[in-house]
């Protein structure tokens, strides 16, 4: 690296940075409060975190219920065999930690004991994606590629409060096991804004356009939306459409989105190999629909450290980098750029 | 069907007791037989194990545990998690002496369509509350279920058997912190040292010994019996459901293909290949060694 003079770089922070926009509205703990409010109705929620309550904002819970709150220690293969065996004698836990914990390291307690007997456990994955600058350790950049081949397995990634504050409710009442990518601390919100409810299983469109189709998940979402309003102004008409459950996935809206002539592209907060890209490819290419699929996730790498804002933007996370993605796209740039993929061979003889 | 329960007050008399292992024994041998008639439905198996564990699971099954037959969903049931997956053999084994499930399915062990596969699977058998297989996983399970039936003031007490291969596993170990911390007094677990694993002596693949001595260091009431011997199993038991305070731990040394002479005596080996002609003569020397 050269050095030149000093200039003030932004910093890592603490290990949960938020990404809220500077004055974007927020709700603080929206999971641990809504919790809460379903720990009212339904006596047989508990709580369960491994040493991480205060870090996924089950804190919140373990405060107002203390008796209803079970602390594992730095244990998640314990937590989640403890989940199952609660499941297993009628109550319904939500346990959470981080992402990369409850996936990696625990991922055959998850997958044997509460999926495969298809338990009501809840297990809730903080700094999912790129959510913190810590590095790999802690960047849960491939949960949702390990998770969807599980049977049973239910996954969510929410955009905002208002999706997590409603998940979290079916979430408990979804018969079996699901995964929910946290969102913690001051979350934005968002989808207030917009005629929209949570509903598990379903994607939904939040604003239609005749040029772009914008599939997203999870905090991706807020940013598709904040694309579209800058393009708008460009004169491209954007649609979005929100996919916060990931599993199952709602085909047919995704069918129908893609049945246009509009350009699709797909926008996670996770690799590029196994998330969302994949899954919409899967489902177009499975039913014999023949679009280009345009991915803005994360590069199939272990990411750097670092401030959140820099590597969202070294990353093609932030708005900046969807605009920028979306022109260069209509601009009719090759479109093997910026995947690993070859541009088309020639056809093979038959 | 009845409930069977347990009295746990009231020492009964020597003569009592004496009756009492008679009784266990004679469960014991059967358990032993229905061993033997599933093993030979395969050919070779896990008979070894289920034969040295065949006196841990006769205490268990019909003397310490707490269910209902014809309900295996009854909610105050005890729980006996069976880790150890391969270990099915002889947990049908004392099933079906048990009542859980009929005599006659045994001989579908193993087979296409059964109720009864090779490695225990909850979603398959009746009463069988856990699927095993992946060893390590029993014990967190038992964690949760004991917390919870505190929590939800059930006095149901939870059992686990583990095997001491089972102690290579570190999530084992987490469990068994977690128990102690939380003072979980309504977990009973049950170590079968054999002192075999996949590849061969315990020793010699991942040293686990001194066996008692960890369990202590990690906060467990720690026993530890000949698991062959009925009397000391029953002792061992009841003095378990006395203790309070702590989890409980009951290490019990077996023979691999106890009973059996022919067996015993064999090369151990985790996966047994028997003869077609050797199942007569096992059934025979079991039969031999009850009369003794």
């Amino acid at each position: 690296m050269t050095s030149t003079a000093p200039r003030k770089k932004l910093t890592t922070s603490a290990m949960i940075a938020s990404f809220a926009d500077p004055g974007q509205r927020t709700a603080s703990a929206p999971f641990g409060h809504a919790l809460n409010r379903l720990a009212e109705e339904r006596p047989e929620i508990v709580g369960l975190s491994a040493d991480l309550a205060k870090y996924t904002d089950m804190h919140v819970f373990r405060d107002a219920h203390p008796d209803r709150f079970f602390q594992m220690g730095m244990a998640e293969q314990t937590l989640l065999g403890a989940a199952a065996g609660m499941a297993e004698v009628g109550l319904v836990p939500f346990a959470s930690t981080y992402s990369v914990f409850a996936t990696r390291r625990a991922y055959d307690f998850l997958c044997l004991d509460i999926a495969e007997p298809g338990l009501n456990v809840n297990v809730v994955g903080a700094l999912p994606g790129l959510t913190t600058g810590y590095g790999p350790s802690h960047q849960a950049t491939e949960d949702l590629a390990i998770l969807r081949g599980c049977p049973n397995l239910t996954i969510v990634d929410p955009c905002d409060s208002v999706d997590i504050e409603q998940a979290v409710p079916a979430l408990a009442a979804a018969p079996g096991p699901t995964y929910l990518r946290l969102l913690r601390g001051a979350v934005p919100t968002v989808l207030d804004e917009y005629d929209y409810r949570f509903e598990l299983g379903k994607a939904a469109e939040l604003r239609t356009g005749r040029d772009v189709v914008l599939v997203s998940t999870g905090l991706m979402t807020m940013r598709a939306l904040q694309a579209a309003a800058r393009l708008e102004a460009d004169h491209v008409d954007v649609s979005v459409l929100h996919v916060p459950t990931i599993k199952p996935l709602d085909t047919e809206a995704i069918l129908r989105a893609a049945r246009t002539d509009r350009l699709l592209v797909t926008c996670e907060n996770h690799t590029v190999i196994g998330g969302l890209a994949e899954s919409v490819a899967a489902t177009l290419a499975f039913a014999g629909v023949g679009n280009r699929v345009v991915p803005i996730a994360l590069p199939d790498e272990f990411l750097a450290a670092g401030a959140l804002p820099t590597l969202h933007d070294r990353y093609g996370l932030s708005t900046d980098a969807i605009v920028a993605r979306v022109k260069r796209e209509l601009g009719g740039a090759s479109p093997a750029t910026g995947g690993p993929w070859a541009a088309d061979p020639a056809p093979a003889s038959a | 069907m009845t409930s069977l329960s347990t009295p746990r007050t009231a020492a009964p008399s020597a003569g009592d007791q004496a009756e009492r292992i008679a009784r266990i024994r004679q469960a014991a041998y059967r358990i032993r037989r229905n061993a033997l008639d599933m093993g030979e439905v395969q050919g070779q198996g896990y008979i070894g194990q289920a034969l040295g564990v065949a006196d841990v699971l006769a205490v268990v099954y019909t003397d310490q545990l707490r269910f209902r037959p014809e309900d295996p969903h009854w909610p105050d049931r005890d729980r006996f998690l069976l880790s150890i997956g391969h270990y099915a053999i002889a947990a049908y084994a004392a099933m079906a002496e048990a009542g859980i499930i009929p005599l006659e399915e045994l001989e579908t062990y193993g087979s296409d369509e059964s109720r009864l596969p090779m490695s225990a699977m909850a979603s398959y058998t009746p009463g069988m509350e856990i699927s095993g297989g992946s060893l390590g996983h029993g014990l967190g399970v038992a964690t949760g279920m004991a917390l919870g039936l505190r929590h939800l003031g059930n006095p149901a007490r939870v059992f686990n058997l583990l095997s001491d291969g089972e102690l290579d596993e570190g999530s084992t170990w987490e469990a068994a912190m977690s128990c102690a911390h939380h003072g979980l007094d309504n977990v009973t677990a049950i170590v079968d040292v054999n002192a075999l694993q996949a590849d061969g002596p315990t020793a010699g693949v991942l040293r686990t010994e001194p066996v008692t001595d960890k369990w202590q260091a990690f906060g467990w009431h720690a026993l530890r019996v000949d698991g062959n011997d009925v009397a000391s199993l029953v002792a061992a038991f009841d003095e378990i459901g006395e203790h309070r305070g702590s989890p409980s731990v009951l290490i019990c040394d077996t023979r691999v293909g106890s009973g059996v002479p022919l067996l015993e005596t064999r090369e151990k080996a985790h996966f047994m290949r028997v003869e077609e002609h050797e199942w007569q003569i096992a059934r025979t020397q079991l039969e031999e060694g009850l009369a003794r």
